[in-house]
């Protein structure tokens, strides 16, 4: 039998359901695994251990009873963004350090009721502002295929522990490209629902109208398996869709004839590295093979995505942030001598220096006599470059193009240069700004770093956005790689 | 120099809902300190707010009622600041785009002159929960079981030029908004808050002067109060050459006086910027026509048809119609007896009101019900008892909680209207009291009283005053 490890969610869920191993088993290797090699990677924050072995020994009695379903007994591991009850959920953040979440976020339940193990939480960029996973409070994750190079961010943590095969899945969350670049740099599949598609309720918020929860997985298939779970309206959300959620694996096989793939003019000009240019030709070579067709599109406005992502983004976190005061939970500075003191203290200790960054930023934006010139027209143009992609989608049925400009970066390369760390989500942060699903795939490596492949559907189009990785990985071995020393 | 007042009124009105704005935690009033704030209410990590529908509905129907545009798109939008009883950091507030734009209330004066007061907006929003600042040794108590009940914020423009119009205005909205259901208006609870915004300017100038917001202010009392103890401030501060300063103040019902707020610190920028976790509100012509169809009569339309078809004066009826209980109550009255409008109103305003006052009993609970009344009243109207008796009788039925006939019968009080019984009577009372029948016939014509007088004395009033008159002039005249 093939190494637990090495297996995808599907095929674990067929070797369970055979009985061939147990879940007990299953998650008791993932948890040996951690124990040996997450000190090396600093991917989790919290590991779960004893609850993860009663969920498995429950989910083997399901399984036992011919009861659950297909992700019944699985372990994953949960980005520290979402709230699991009774279980530490720090954010990445000295703020949260203290804080055991009372509740369950609407995506843990659903997982959870749906038989998924909780091995632990994965460390990540504190709040999720980050591209590299070094802002955490916990410290910088590594990537496991360079230990020296960051695994991306801000789900850095979910995509080192997959791709270190210390769990087979994760879920992460993405506001600007923090599941998609994660996945590019550490070869895995990564995908961002619609906004809207999946619940925010429990998810601790970022940027309120960007956020989105969503996978890294092996496989596009996997990522079908936990998307079909996690999806579907949340009244408890006010912003989820009351739109039905199709079968997502089911899908994955249509056949590609006639897809109409548009190349986006403004991914392949400069500022994108040629090597890295040439994989993704490469890869779409594979599409037209496959019967796809390949058209130029241009998104005039999409060079304004970076600034006004960082406009918008910042002005909702320093909204969303006020709560974290050191009143009702969370970190609260020593013996404070009045209320002034208890907020600056707690706040100046409890947030690191890029949060504080961009909780300056927004204020700034939102100001009097700077919201219309800064927020308001960020909006505007937000607008505009929705209104790109929704003409490029009347061309063509999805969008390709690379995830990130570069492969993995050094450690502290870039942590001096917030603004150079910034340019890291200029392919990512429009499908943000826009609502609309987007992937990274697996599609080949430079210099020994894995390069992702971006794409790109109008709103609601998992399932063809899914249907078209999943075809590149049955004609591709790219996403079967794993690094060095975690086989 | 004289100066003109100018008053605007901000109202907030704690809607009825069961449950809070934009969480299921429940509204009602008396719970234990944070009994009532789930972890939405409290701004934990991850909630999100649900607008409660019903917060809407009210909404809407307020707007309908003044007369205003209902706003088919309308926008939530954030409010940061900070402060321990506003746990998000941010009030969730409506700002550009108001459910309810413009509208009227008329308003009629205590001596009877009407003026309409223009409405700015009214928008939904959520309260803050309580900080307490005794108690604690020293502390500050947090209680937020007040988080998040949905509030109406009604925006007068400032067209008020007197604490008494304030004052007019204020009680009409408190009235409407308890015609609607949507608001208890229970000032001592908190449901129903009033801030005042006043300056003074000279008469005749058309740039408004520098305005002080009042807060504080949950008693029409101490509105007018506060009022007129800030015009009189200002107004001595600018002849004094002075200069006002724009601030917010606090009435001290005590002193009678307004005085700054502690030291705030600098003016807050609130950084509005519409609330991405709530989708805008969006209503179609045909739901406002749903509501529409759900508003009671109005108080000024009930007291134009108690003017019409009752013949009440404008001051009788506003006062019945201030409540639609006291309405309903003047109206079922009516029905046991009709043709007697004025005779009911004069008892419901007077005997009844002051019985309820005295006990601090709403009319909905009076220990006399309307039926009683119409039944007392029907004994006044027959001649059994006179009206002067009949508030006796009253008197005796509010202890007893027994019918007025019962009571009459019991002490034996029907009038005496025969008049052959008033003749003997009347001749006794003239056989008693030779000097003043000779001074009575000789001019001295106010001695007329006194025989008056004599008479129901002896009958223990119970004679009928209108046969003991004319016998008694009669008699008298020889």
């Amino acid at each position: 039998m093939t190494e637990l490890h090495h297996q995808t969610l599907a095929e674990l869920s067929a070797g369970l359901r055979a009985r061939r191993f147990s879940s007990v088993e299953l998650t008791q290797h993932f948890l040996s695994r951690i124990e040996r090699m997450n000190p090396a990677l600093n991917a989790f924050i919290t590991v779960t251990g004893e609850q993860a072995l009663a969920a498995a020994a429950k989910a083997d009695q399901q399984i036992a009873a011919g009861k659950g379903g297909a992700l019944t007994g699985l372990p994953i591991v949960h980005k520290d963004i979402f709230c699991t009850d009774g279980v530490l959920t720090t954010c990445g953040s000295r703020m949260l350090s203290n804080f055991t979440a009372p509740y369950d976020a609407t995506v843990v339940a659903r997982l959870s009721q749906a038989g998924v193990i909780m091995l632990g939480k994965a460390n990540m960029d504190e709040f999720a502002m980050g591209s590299s996973n070094e802002t955490s409070y916990y410290g910088p994750v590594k990537n496991p295929w360079d230990l020296k190079k960051v695994p991306g961010g801000s789900s850095g943590g979910s995509a080192a522990a997959v791709a270190a095969r210390l769990a087979p899945a994760a879920t992460g969350t993405d506001t600007g490209g923090s599941i998609r670049q994660p996945a590019a740099l550490t070869s895995l599949t990564g995908i961002k629902p619609t906004y809207g598609r999946v619940s925010r309720y429990g998810m601790i918020a970022f940027a309120s109208s960007l956020d989105q929860a969503g996978t890294l997985t092996l496989s596009a298939q996997d990522a079908a398996m936990m998307l079909g779970v996690m999806a579907g309206f949340d009244e408890r959300d006010s912003t989820s869709v009351d739109t039905p959620v199709p079968d997502y694996v089911a899908a994955l096989g249509q056949p590609l004839a006639g897809l109409k793939i548009g190349l986006l003019q403004e991914f392949f000009e400069k500022g994108l590295d040629e090597a890295n240019g040439k994989l993704v030709r490469d890869a779409l070579k594979v599409y037209e093979a496959l019967g796809a067709k390949l058209i130029e599109v241009s998104l005039p406005n999409l060079p304004l995505s970076v600034p006004t992502y960082y406009v918008v983004a910042p002005a909702e976190c320093s909204s969303n942030l006020s709560r974290f005061d050191g009143v009702r939970f969370g970190y609260r500075c020593e013996n404070p001598v009045d209320l002034m003191d208890l907020y600056k203290r707690s706040r100046g200790e409890g947030f690191g220096a890029e949060v504080k960054r961009r909780i300056m930023t927004g204020t700034y934006v939102l100001s009097a006599g700077y919201y219309d010139a800064y927020y308001l027209r960020a909006q505007k143009v937000r607008r505009l470059i929705t209104d790109d992609f929704a003409r490029a989608f009347n061309e063509v049925d999805v969008l390709i193009g690379p995830t990130s400009p570069t492969p993995a970066f050094d450690i502290g390369a870039k942590t001096d240069d917030p603004i150079t760390m910034y340019l890291n989500d200029i392919y990512t942060i429009g499908a943000n700004l826009a609502g609309l699903p987007a992937m990274s795939i697996p599609c080949g490596f430079l210099g020994g770093l894995p390069v992702g492949l971006q794409i790109i559907g109008p709103h609601f189009a998992e399932a063809k956005l899914l249907n078209v990785a999943h075809a590149y990985q049955c004609e591709t071995q790219w996403h079967k790689q794993m690094p060095a020393g975690y086989e | 120099m004289s100066f003109e007042t100018v008053i605007g009124l901000e109202i907030h009105a704690q809607l009825a809902t069961r449950t809070k704005i934009f969480s299921s935690a429940a509204t009602a009033y008396g719970a234990p300190p944070n009994a009532q704030a789930n972890l939405v209410d409290l701004g934990y990590p991850g909630v999100l707010p649900v607008l409660n529908q019903a917060a809407v509905r009210m909404a809407v129907k307020f707007g309908l009622a003044i007369g205003a545009n209902v706003s088919q798109r309308s926008v939530f939008a954030r409010k940061n600041y900070f402060y321990p009883d506003l746990p998000k950091g941010y009030q969730i507030s409506q700002f550009e785009t108001p459910i309810v734009a413009g509208g009227t209330l008329d308003i009629v004066l205590e001596d009877g002159s009407r003026k309409t007061v223009g409405i700015t907006r009214a928008h939904l929003e959520e309260d803050a929960g309580k900080s307490l600042h005794e108690d604690f040794q020293g502390f500050t108590g947090i209680d937020l079981n007040r988080a998040g009940t949905p509030l109406l914020e009604i925006v007068s423009e400032p067209e008020m030029r007197s604490a008494k119009e304030a004052v007019a205005y204020m009680k009409k909205i408190h009235t409407l908004v308890r015609y609607l259901e949507i608001c208890d208006g229970n000032m001592q609870e908190g449901s129903f808050r009033c801030d005042a915004n006043v300056s003074v300017r000279p008469f005749g100038q058309e740039k408004f002067g520098t305005r002080c917001e009042i807060k504080n202010l949950n008693s029409f009392r101490y509105i007018e109060k506060a009022i007129n103890y800030e015009v009189a401030r200002q107004i001595e501060i600018i002849e004094g050459g002075g200069k006002i300063k724009q601030e917010t103040r606090l009435f001290d019902p005590d002193k009678g006086e307004t005085r700054p707020l502690r030291s705030k610190e600098e003016a807050n920028d609130y950084r509005y910027f519409p609330d991405p976790d709530l989708l805008p509100v969006a209503i179609d012509a045909a739901y406002i026509e749903t509501v529409r169809q759900t508003l009671p009569e109005l108080p000024d339309q009930k007291a134009a048809r108690y003017i019409e078809k009752f013949g009440l004066s404008v001051y009788d009826a506003g006062v019945l119609t201030a409540s639609r209980e006291m309405g309903d109550f003047y109206e079922s009255v009516l029905v046991e007896l009709p043709g007697n409008e004025k005779l009911a109103a004069n008892w419901v305003m007077g005997e009844l009101s002051g019985a309820l006052n005295k006990d601090g009993v709403e009319i909905t609970a009076s220990r006399i019900d309307a039926k009683r009344l119409a039944g007392l009243l029907a004994r006044i109207v027959d001649a059994t008892i006179s009206g002067k008796l009949a508030k006796e009788v009253f008197e005796q039925m509010w202890a007893q909680g027994k019918d007025a006939d019962a009571i009459i019968e019991a002490k034996g009080l029907k009038q005496i209207t025969d008049t052959g019984a008033i003749e003997k009577v009347i001749d006794a009372v003239m056989a008693a009291n030779p000097k003043q029948l000779v001074d009575y016939r000789s001019g001295k014509d106010k001695l007329f009283g006194f025989f008056v007088g004599q008479v129901m004395k002896i009958t223990a009033g119970k004679a009928n005053p209108a046969q003991v008159n004319d016998l008694l002039k009669q008699k008298l005249a020889g």
